[in-house]
C-alpha cells in the first residue's frame, strides 16, 4: 500500500497568524482565550472565546473576493496558502489532475448567516446580497482552495461536528493510500464566534465563562475558538523523490460511531477508534509517545476520554504523554483536529509536548500524564490525535516521525 | 441625460467593473466592461438597494427578463421606468 507523508502545514488561530507564531505559543504555553468583541456581546452570558487577533480580511483579499468569502473561507484559504508554500509544492497542470482537497467544517458560514438573518429578521430588510448562498455554503472553503491552487482531483467537505477535520484528514490519507490522488490538501476551518452560535451554545450549558481547563478538577466547560489549519499530504515516494521536508508520516486512521447518544460521549466508542487507528498503523500502545487529546474541558468528555485511553492502552496509558491544546487555542469545532495536528507535528519534529495550561487541581478521573501548564521535552516516535464529536462520531489519527 | 439616477447607476457599474465612472461608456454592454454574470447580479442588487426598487432579473435567462441590460443606457432607462412604476 502507498505511504502518505505530511510535507506542509499552515495554521491560523488565536495563537497566531501563521505556523511559526502558533508553534511559539504552543511551546510557551500561551493562552489565546480572551473577551470577545462581537455585535450584541452585551446580550450574551458567555463573553470569552479564542478569537484570531488583529485579523483584517482586507489585508489579504480583494473587495470582490471578500464578497464571496465568509470568515471561515478566509481562514481556510490563508492556511492552505501557507501549507502549499511550506511544502514547496509546484502544482502544475499534470499534478493538478492528481491533487485534491478535503476540509472539515462543522457549522457553515455562520458570519454570513448571522449578518443576513439580522438584516431580514431584525432590521426588516427584504433583500440580501446576491452571494449569500455561495458565501455561506459549508463546502465554500474546499471549493475556493481548489480554485486557488488548481486542484482538479477529488474535492469535498466533511461535517461531523467536532471531529470534522480529523475525518477529512483521515479520508484524504486513505485517498492517497488507495491511489485516488497523489497530493491532498486536508484540514479544517471554523469561524463560530458570532452572536447566534454562541447564544445556541449557551443554551446547551457546556460553555465556560472563565476559561478552558481540560482534565482539571475545576474545569467547567469548553471555550469556543476559531481558525483553520491545512496539511499538505503527499504520496511518500513522490515527496522523498523531490526532496521535500517531511514533517511526519500518517500511518493510521480509525473511525467509529458510539451509536449511543447525541451528546453524551461513550468510552467504548472512543476506545474502539483509538484501537482502530493503532491497528491500522500496526503500532503497539507502548510505541506511542504523545496523544493530543480531544480534551474539551467538559466534565463528561475529559472523564470519558481518559477512560477510553486506559481501555485502549492498558498499562501503557501511564507511559504516554497526553495534552489538550484546546486550553490555549480553544475548541475550534470543525477545525479542531486540523489545528491540533500542529501540536502533533511539534511533538514529532521537535520533541516538544505542548502543555495543557490552566491546570490547578488533579481530578482522580483524569489521572493520566496530561502535561500540566508547561511544555516538556520528549522524543516521540508515534503520536495520536483524538477527535470525538457530538453525535458520537469518532476519528483518531496516528502519525509517525520519519 | 446625466442626472442623479444616471450618476448613481454609473457609479455602481464602475465600482463593480473596477473602472472610473468616466470610463463607463453609455453604449457599452456589460461584457464590454468586463462584467461577468456574478458581477451583473451584484449590480442589480446594488441598484435595488440604491433606489429601493425591485428589479425583475433572472440570472438564468438575462435576456428574457423584463429588464434590458444590453447597455449602460438601457439599464438607466429600465431603472427610470421601475422607479416611476414602483413610486
Amino acid at each position: 500500500m502507498r505511504r502518505v507523508a505530511i510535507t506542509g502545514l499552515g495554521v491560523i488561530s488565536a495563537l497566531g497568524a501563521n505556523r511559526a507564531q502558533h508553534f511559539a505559543a504552543l511551546r510557551e504555553g500561551r493562552c489565546g482565550v480572551g473577551e470577545i468583541d462581537i455585535l450584541d456581546v452585551e446580550r450574551l452570558s458567555v463573553t470569552i472565546g479564542a478569537a484570531v487577533k488583529n485579523f483584517r480580511a482586507e489585508d489579504h483579499f480583494t473587495r470582490s473576493e471578500l464578497a464571496l468569502y465568509d470568515r471561515t473561507t478566509q481562514f481556510a484559504l490563508l492556511a492552505a496558502r501557507e501549507a502549499v508554500e511550506n511544502a514547496g509544492l509546484e502544482i502544475d497542470a499534470a499534478l493538478g489532475l492528481r491533487a485534491g482537497v478535503a476540509m472539515g467544517t462543522a457549522l457553515t458560514g455562520m458570519e454570513t448567516i448571522d449578518a443576513n438573518y439580522r438584516a431580514v429578521f431584525q432590521e426588516g430588510k427584504n433583500r440580501v446580497h446576491p452571494f449569500v448562498v455561495p458565501r455561506l455554503m459549508t463546502n465554500a472553503g474546499a471549493s475556493h482552495i481548489s480554485m486557488a491552487h488548481g486542484l482538479k482531483g477529488p474535492g469535498w467537505t466533511v461535517t461531523t461536528a467536532c471531529s470534522s477535520s480529523n475525518h477529512a484528514i483521515g479520508q484524504a490519507f486513505q485517498m492517497i493510500r488507495g491511489g485516488g490522488a497523489d497530493v491532498m490538501l486536508a484540514g479544517g476551518a471554523e469561524a463560530p464566534l458570532v452572536f447566534g452560535v454562541i447564544k445556541a451554545w449557551e443554551g446547551l450549558r457546556v460553555l465556560s465563562r472563565d476559561g478552558c481547563r481540560p482534565f482539571c478538577a475545576t474545569r467547567n466547560g469548553l471555550v469556543q475558538g476559531e481558525g483553520a489549519a491545512v496539511l499538505v499530504l503527499e504520496e511518500f515516494e513522490r515527496a522523498r523523490a523531490r526532496g521535500a521536508r517531511i514533517w511526519g508520516e500518517i500511518v493510521g486512521f480509525g473511525m467509529t460511531a458510539d451509536a449511543t447518544d447525541i451528546v453524551q460521549p461513550n468510552a467504548d466508542g472512543a476506545a474502539r477508534a483509538i484501537r482502530a487507528a493503532l491497528a491500522d498503523a500496526q503500532v503497539a500502545p507502548e510505541d506511542v509517545g504523545y496523544i493530543n487529546a480531544h480534551g474539551t474541558a467538559t466534565a463528561a468528555n475529559d472523564r470519558t476520554e481518559c477512560a477510553a485511553i486506559r481501555m485502549a492502552f492498558g498499562a501503557a496509558a501511564d507511559g504516554v504523554s497526553v495534552s489538550s491544546t484546546k486550553s490555549m487555542h480553544g475548541h475550534c469545532i470543525g477545525g479542531a483536529g486540523a489545528i491540533e495536528m500542529a501540536a502533533v507535528l511539534l511533538a514529532l519534529d521537535e520533541g516538544v509536548i505542548a502543555p495543557t495550561i490552566g491546570y490547578t487541581t488533579p481530578d482522580p478521573d483524569c489521572d493520566l500524564n496530561i502535561t500540566p501548564n508547561t511544555a516538556r521535552e520528549r522524543r516521540v516516535d508515534v503520536a495520536l490525535s483524538n477527535s470525538f464529536a457530538f453525535g458520537g462520531l469518532n476519528a483518531v489519527l496516528a502519525v509517525r516521525r520519519v | 441625460m446625466t442626472d442623479d439616477v444616471a450618476r448613481k447607476i454609473i457609479a455602481i457599474i464602475a465600482e463593480q467593473a473596477m473602472l472610473e465612472p468616466h470610463e463607463v461608456a453609455r453604449d457599452a454592454s456589460p461584457a464590454d466592461l468586463g462584467l461577468d454574470s456574478l458581477g451583473l447580479v451584484e449590480i442589480v442588487f446594488a441598484i435595488e438597494e440604491a433606489f429601493n426598487i425591485s428589479v425583475p432579473f433572472n440570472a438564468n435567462e438575462p435576456s428574457a427578463s423584463d429588464f434590458d441590460i444590453s447597455s449602460v443606457d438601457k439599464i438607466i432607462a429600465a431603472v427610470r421606468r421601475l422607479i416611476a412604476e414602483q413610486a
